[in-house]
């Protein structure tokens, strides 16, 4: 009796499954976007605008897209990798160029963004902008003044001056695991080029990195967002977007606990969030009408309302809350925008070099 | 049972020609199966990834070179397979680093498996000893921890170990330390860790071996005048060593590879060779080294185990 049913129910599912596949006419776009990044509503509007079904899925790390892209047929139609991963994927052919002319809303960019994207893909022929942000540092107010005697913190000293960090050490201080956001922010700070891959600069950057991190709690990626947001810690290196995700954390929990980020005067770094077509993607047309909602100015300022990230997208600046656009922690003044840096992709000799040094500073070996 | 049922019914269907081929076939099957999984899921991934680690890396998709193909014919496929050579093995050898990822690796997962029999056997010595019929109730209780997520319950010990969580609270408002304990982020709190998350593999076989261990063998032996302890060292200990070795087997294998726990829970010194694999396959996107680690740590952990066996079938043969 119950192997009958077994049986029934194993048969019916592939009738099922094979019954599904010839009802593939309805049109469909597979994104793979970073966790917590988009307004919903938005996704449901395009679906109702455009009849194109939205199977939406997210990673939290540009390591696990790439991996993804690499190995071939990922089956994704729109992703949304960093500019400097981007970069390496482009020369490795995992993107195809975008066809411009279904693209009418690229006009909506802002050239200040495009310009700094276009050193990681020339001539942005294989993406736009969806989201840009900076490097810098979220603080716990209280307990850093608490420690310090000073709210104020504008500059890379507060981290790389052994002196003022040791200060902090106790109340807790966490770094990005993340050598390509950290050792060009030393190099900054020593006044070299941050772009530089001479080793005799790495071996600078990696002694004044050494310097601190007897008082570094931990290296991590992401425990940081908790961990500010509890006041567990006092001081973070982070992405902007994850402070500020932090800060709302604390604000909703109303424990007293309030972020402060700030991006350091001596410049910091820029990050960009890019979205682009896999060379195999199933279906471009898609994928191409996709980008173009997601480029309309009040869709895009939608999305920056929610995820509070700043966009490249000049014409949605009218369209954005005025308590984010005036926030100089996310659309920073142009002043502070001229000292931002942007970092090329290492090559993978580099690459190995920076891996090794960065292993050396976290885990002294 | 079945000789009698053949004799009673010697002319039913079953002993037909082709019946009988077909149970033959089936029978044949069960084997076959396990090697088939074998086959499939260890056999075959093993040789890609050996293949990829005699590589190199390129910028290209995969990111690695050659890649074996026959679109440029048998001879393309040999031409490609000259290419492979074991520089990337070398470049292991070159970098201490490797090295003490390997070693650390190995003494975080034996401590661990140390402490995770020393937690789980009296766990199941009593639940093999309880009344019989809450014996269900007590393995449903090792068993329910993984209905929830392991991430999540790794998550819960943060919260728990941190130095204003649970734990130093608790001690701190008993009065029985004056500062809180700094715990996690250090090797402690990676045992600890391992051990909790590990448990349920050491208990389920330890309580499975010590079930069906016959309990009046240490009955005569206290009635013999031999204390309780002894007993347990002479009897219960030695009959229970299956379950111990495998038990240990299921815990040290995948302690040596573990990345979550030390990720969430260990400080960032901590240098085991997950991590130094991770850097290697993500940081780097060398997928040739990346896949020389992983060839050598299985080749780490599977030799030693062949020559246990080996020495185990001695010693069953000698004991005949």
């Amino acid at each position: 009796m119950i192997r009958k049913a077994l049986w029934l129910s194993a048969t019916s599912v592939f009738l099922t499954l094979f019954t599904a596949g010839g009802h593939a006419e309805d049109r469909v776009v597979n994104v793979y976007n970073w966790s917590d990044y988009i307004d919903s509503s938005i996704i449901d509007d395009f679906t109702k605008k455009t009849g194109i079904k939205v199977v939406y899925d997210t990673f939290d790390s540009n390591e696990i897209l790439e991996t993804k892209l690499l190995a071939g047929g990922s089956g994704y139609d729109v992703v949304v990798p960093s500019a400097n991963f981007l970069a390496r994927q482009i020369q490795a052919g995992v993107f195809q160029k975008l066809d411009k002319s279904k693209l009418p809303n690229i006009s909506n960019m802002w050239d200040v963004i495009s310009e700094r994207t276009g050193k990681y893909d020339p001539g942005n022929e294989y993406s736009v902008n969806y989201m840009w942000g900076t490097v810098g540092l979220g603080y716990n107010v209280k307990k850093v003044t608490a420690a310090l005697g000073t709210d104020k913190i504008d500059s890379w000293d507060v981290f790389f001056n052994p002196d003022k960090l040791a200060k902090l050490k106790d109340c807790g201080v966490y770094v990005l695991d993340s050598p390509a956001d950290i050792i060009p922010a030393a190099l900054k700070y020593l006044g070299l080029d941050p772009n530089s891959t001479s080793p005799d600069d790495i071996a600078k950057a990696e002694e004044a990195l050494l310097k601190v991190r007897p008082y570094i709690r931990k290296f991590h990626s992401s425990e940081y967002i908790n961990a500010l947001a509890n006041g567990d810690i006092c001081l973070a290196i982070g992405w902007s977007g994850d402070v500020f995700q932090a800060r709302n954390r604390a604000q909703e929990a109303k424990q007293g606990v309030e972020i402060g980020y700030s991006v350091p005067k001596e410049g910091a770094q820029m990050w960009f969030d890019q979205m682009a077509i896999p060379a195999d993607a199933p279906h471009v047309a898609e994928a191409l009408e996709f980008i173009n909602y997601m480029m309309t100015p009040e869709v895009i300022a939608k999305s920056s309302n929610y995820v509070l990230y700043a966009n490249g997208n000049k014409a949605s600046q009218q369209f954005i809350d005025k308590a984010i656009l005036e926030d100089t922690s996310v659309y920073p003044d142009a002043e502070t925008i001229k000292k931002l840096y942007t970092v090329k992709p290492y090559d993978p000799k580099t690459q190995r070099v920076i891996t090794r040094t960065w292993t050396k500073i976290v885990t002294g070996q | 049972m079945t000789d009698i049922a053949a004799t009673a019914a010697p002319l039913t269907e079953t002993t037909t020609l082709p019946a009988r081929l077909a149970k033959g076939f089936v029978s044949r099957l069960v084997i076959i199966i396990p090697y088939l999984w074998l086959l499939f899921f260890f056999l075959i991934p093993f040789i890609i990834v050996f293949k990829i680690s005699l590589s190199q890396t390129a910028i290209s998709m995969p990111p690695y070179t050659p890649v074996l193909d026959f679109s440029d014919g048998i001879s393309g496929f040999f031409a490609g397979f000259r290419e492979l050579n074991f520089d990337n093995y070398t470049w292991l050898t070159q970098d201490a680093l490797y090295f003490n990822a390997y070693v650390t690796s190995l003494i975080i997962a034996a401590i661990s498996t140390i402490l995770t029999l020393i937690v789980g056997y009296p766990i199941a010595y009593g639940m093999a000893r309880a009344p019989a019929t809450i014996r269900p109730t007590l393995l449903m209780l090792v068993i329910l921890p993984f209905w929830t997520s392991f991430l999540i319950r790794v998550y819960a010990w943060i919260g728990i170990l941190k130095p204003e969580g649970l734990l130093n609270q608790l001690l701190m408002s008993l009065h029985i330390i004056s500062q809180p304990l700094v715990i996690l982020n250090t090797y402690t709190a990676i045992f600890i860790g391992i051990v909790y998350s590990y448990l349920p593999f050491m208990v389920l076989p330890l309580y499975s071996s010590l079930e069906k261990m016959d309990y009046s063998l240490v009955e005569a032996a206290e009635d013999l005048g031999c204390p309780p302890i002894g007993a347990f060292w002479k009897i219960t200990f030695p009959l229970s060593l299956p379950g111990v070795v495998a038990g240990c087997l299921l815990v040290f294998i995948p302690a040596v590879g573990e990345f979550v726990i030390p990720d969430l829970l260990g400080g960032s010194q901590t240098l085991m060779i997950g991590k130094t694999l991770w850097n290697e396959f993500f940081s780097n996107r060398d997928w040739p080294v990346s896949s020389a680690v992983a060839v050598i740590l299985l080749l780490v952990l599977t030799i030693p185990i062949m020559f246990f066996q080996q020495a185990q079938a001695k010693a069953q043969e000698q004991g005949r």
